[in-house]
């Protein structure tokens, strides 16, 4: 079995409305030497094989193809064998 | 001319826009379920608003594999008549027939009111009885309705004259005070390059007849009837 952690960031151009919000609330909480705050998702999944390599490239092709938007998003993905 | 609506699971504006092509055209409509692999015929595909799928994972994302998409994405390719209206034009984008994507609202409220539309292209099939930069007021209702595209693709879409909607004041003057959730260069809605894809933030199908406020949103069926009739 593996188990991926998949990472979805919106892209350094793209504006995030929500990191700035947060930002804003922990400004007011006193936290004062923030720089930027940015909110990404982590999805999590289990994987019925242990060919790490053909893992990587189905986790890829899952990405590319639902996970992340390219046009408003970057992915990255770390495995782990359980 | 016959219209189908598709219906994905969480569609929720079908009704209303069977309703207007129905007994405001007078035009035959039917209902086209999601799981379906064939339009059977139509001449124009609406793709009503609603929360496809529970906007899970990115507004649009799943319906856009829905086993009618390929059906669409043909039927589109052959210059069929598609248009897409809020959730549908998110659909629209998740499934590439047009270009950029949806970001939260600038301020994170759903936002739902009327809003005044600048027309920019009237050379459409979705515009054609509309006055060169005529003001529609139309209602929108989302939580993600920030247009965002690259640069270059801002540029195409220009030189293409793509942008056929953005948010404008009451008199069309279109800035920063009239933008309700923060769409890059106030854009409302846009074509295809080849002009027979639109997708629409706001709603035309809540704003086709007086008692609702306003019909100016009819004006928009009424170009897509006149276009077909005259094909």
């Amino acid at each position: 079995m593996i188990e991926a952690k998949i990472f979805i960031t919106l892209k350094e151009t793209v504006a995030d409305p929500q990191g700035l919000t947060i930002k804003h609330a922990l400004e007011s909480l006193g936290f004062n030497e923030l720089g930027d705050v940015r909110i990404g998702k982590l999805i999590t999944l289990k994987l019925k094989t242990n060919n790490k390599n053909d893992s990587k490239k189905q986790i890829d092709d899952m990405c590319k193809k639902l996970l992340a938007n390219p046009v408003i998003e970057d992915y990255s993905f770390q495995i782990i064998e359980a | 001319m016959k219209f189908g609506v598709v219906v994905f699971a969480g569609s929720n504006c079908q009704q209303d826009c069977f309703y207007v092509v129905k007994d405001v055209l007078k035009q035959p409509v039917k209902y086209i379920w999601h799981k379906n692999i064939s339009l059977d015929g139509i001449d124009c595909a609406v793709l009503p608003g609603g929360f496809s799928y529970g906007d899970y994972l990115r507004t649009g994302a799943i319906a856009r594999f829905s086993p009618i998409m390929d059906a669409i994405i043909n039927f589109a390719k052959k210059g069929g008549l598609v248009i897409g209206i809020c959730n549908g034009f998110q659909i629209l984008l998740e499934a590439g027939l047009l270009p950029g994507a949806m970001l939260r609202n600038t301020n994170l409220h759903f936002i739902c009111k009327y809003v005044y539309t600048k027309t920019e292209n009237i050379k459409t099939p979705f515009t054609n009885l509309c006055k060169k930069d005529q003001v529609l007021k139309i209602p929108i209702a989302h939580n993600e309705g920030n247009y965002y595209i690259d640069r270059d693709g801002l540029n195409d879409l220009k030189k293409n004259n793509q942008i056929i909607f953005r948010y404008c004041d009451i008199d069309g003057k279109v800035d920063k005070d009239c933008n309700p959730n923060g769409a890059l260069e106030n854009i409302a809605g846009i074509v295809n390059k080849n002009g027979n894809v639109l997708g629409m933030m706001p709603h035309p199908e809540r704003s086709s007849e007086v008692e609702l406020g306003s019909k100016d949103g009819v004006l928009i069926f009424r170009s897509i009837l006149k276009w077909l009739e005259a094909r």
